[in-house]
């Protein structure tokens, strides 16, 4: 509507023209409150990370809430077991929208040397995962890369597209169609004696 | 622990078990263990207890001896501060009777090892207080250490996904 002119007088008083989705993602990536699921010794590892030497206040995520109302990163670093599964997506339900997942070391990706009954394969078969970061423990440098990377990927999402149709349903994101069949690469071994999954019909 | 049995009497436990059938043996760390049938396992506590002075509970732990029969083995060592001495009890029991009797009424601190035991392989302890499962979900119908449980488990996500499916039903019960 106005002339170039007064766009140009505009910006001497300290205002800027940009998109409304780049506005929104350079706010989100710049401040994101990680959730500390420390659950073994990759907990050490975030510590290291968010303490002085690292120090990810330089990435803006230095605000670790113990709430998960409060975050919108969850960082599940350490071993899950099915057990704590439970527990650990209903701190993901909880948290608000929009959120993201990084799953730290082996452990978490895809169950690392806990091949056993006890632990979860890989967080991903219960939370849907945005960055994997292996390692055993990820040195703090790696989080950091990956948080880095995170950062990329929130700049490329639309937040107003959502705002105006919605969230995209994320049920299936990690959360059901991963085929759950530990026993079958094991000669000899008991398979499943019924359906794992609730629902699972075939 | 051999170090710890030096001057063992086995001759002072043996009096005080009197008349109570054992079968003294000598464990491959030289503590002296007794094979002690099942019926006089709460007479041998007592004596052991009471009389011996072996006031602490090291362990109590399980054996699966599959495919053999009797199947389980129950192991208990017990530590006397006053003499210095260790002894250990153990008793074979066939799986589909697997039940001993409890300890906890002497050794209170053998409620934990004895869950852990019931929880790995379904041995029952009579008479325990609280004889819940320790370290898998309570309703986990399985026993890990049992030597035909398969090493990835038998539906180990069952229990989530049960649980997952009833969040599901009902979305307001998360927030």
């Amino acid at each position: 509507m106005g002339s170039l002119k007064e766009v140009e007088a505009a910006a001497s008083e300290g205002f800027f023209a940009t998109r409304v989705d780049a506005l929104v993602n350079w706010g989100r990536k710049n401040s994101l409150w990680p959730m500390p699921l420390g659950l073994s010794c990759c907990g050490i590892e975030l510590m290291a990370m968010i303490g002085p030497k690292f120090d990810i206040s330089r990435f803006g995520a230095e605000a670790a809430r113990f709430s998960p109302r409060q975050c919108d990163l969850m960082i599940v670093a350490g071993t899950l077991t099915w057990k704590m599964a439970e527990a650990c997506r209903t701190i993901y339900d909880q948290m608000p929208d929009p959120k993201w997942v990084i799953a730290m070391g082996v452990c978490s990706s895809s169950g690392g040397m806990y091949d056993s009954y006890a632990v979860v394969q890989g967080v991903d078969s219960i939370l849907p995962v945005d960055v994997y970061v292996p390692g055993c423990p990820p040195r703090p440098d790696a989080v950091i890369d990956a948080m880095l990377k995170l950062q990329k990927r929130i700049e490329r999402e639309s937040p107003t597209k959502r705002l105006f149709s919605g969230p995209e349903d994320v049920d299936d994101r990690g959360t059901g169609k991963r085929t759950y069949a530990p026993n079958d690469a094991v000669p000899g071994a008991i398979q499943h004696t019924g359906p794992s999954r609730a629902g699972d019909a075939q | 622990m051999t170090d710890s049995n030096i001057g063992f009497d086995l001759g002072r436990i043996l009096g005080i078990l009197g008349d109570v059938p054992v079968q003294a043996a000598l464990a491959p760390d030289a503590t002296p263990t007794f094979v002690v049938g099942r019926e006089h396992l709460s007479k041998v506590f007592e004596l052991l207890r009471y009389e011996a002075g072996f006031e602490t509970a090291t362990f109590v732990t399980g054996v699966d001896h599959h495919p053999a029969t009797p199947r389980f083995e129950v192991c208990w060592q017990f530590l006397s501060l006053a003499f210095n001495e260790r002894v250990r009890l153990s008793t074979r029991i066939e799986a589909d009777d697997a039940v001993v009797p409890t300890s906890t009424h002497l050794w209170p601190g053998n409620a934990f090892s004895e869950r852990e035991c019931y929880d790995m392989f379904g041995i029952r302890f009579e008479g325990h207080e609280d004889l819940r499962r320790l370290l898998m979900p309570e309703e986990y119908g399985h026993h890990p250490l049992r030597k035909d449980f398969p090493h990835h488990g038998i539906e180990p996500d069952r229990l989530y996904r049960e649980w997952d499916a009833r969040r599901r039903a009902e979305p307001a019960d998360a927030n």
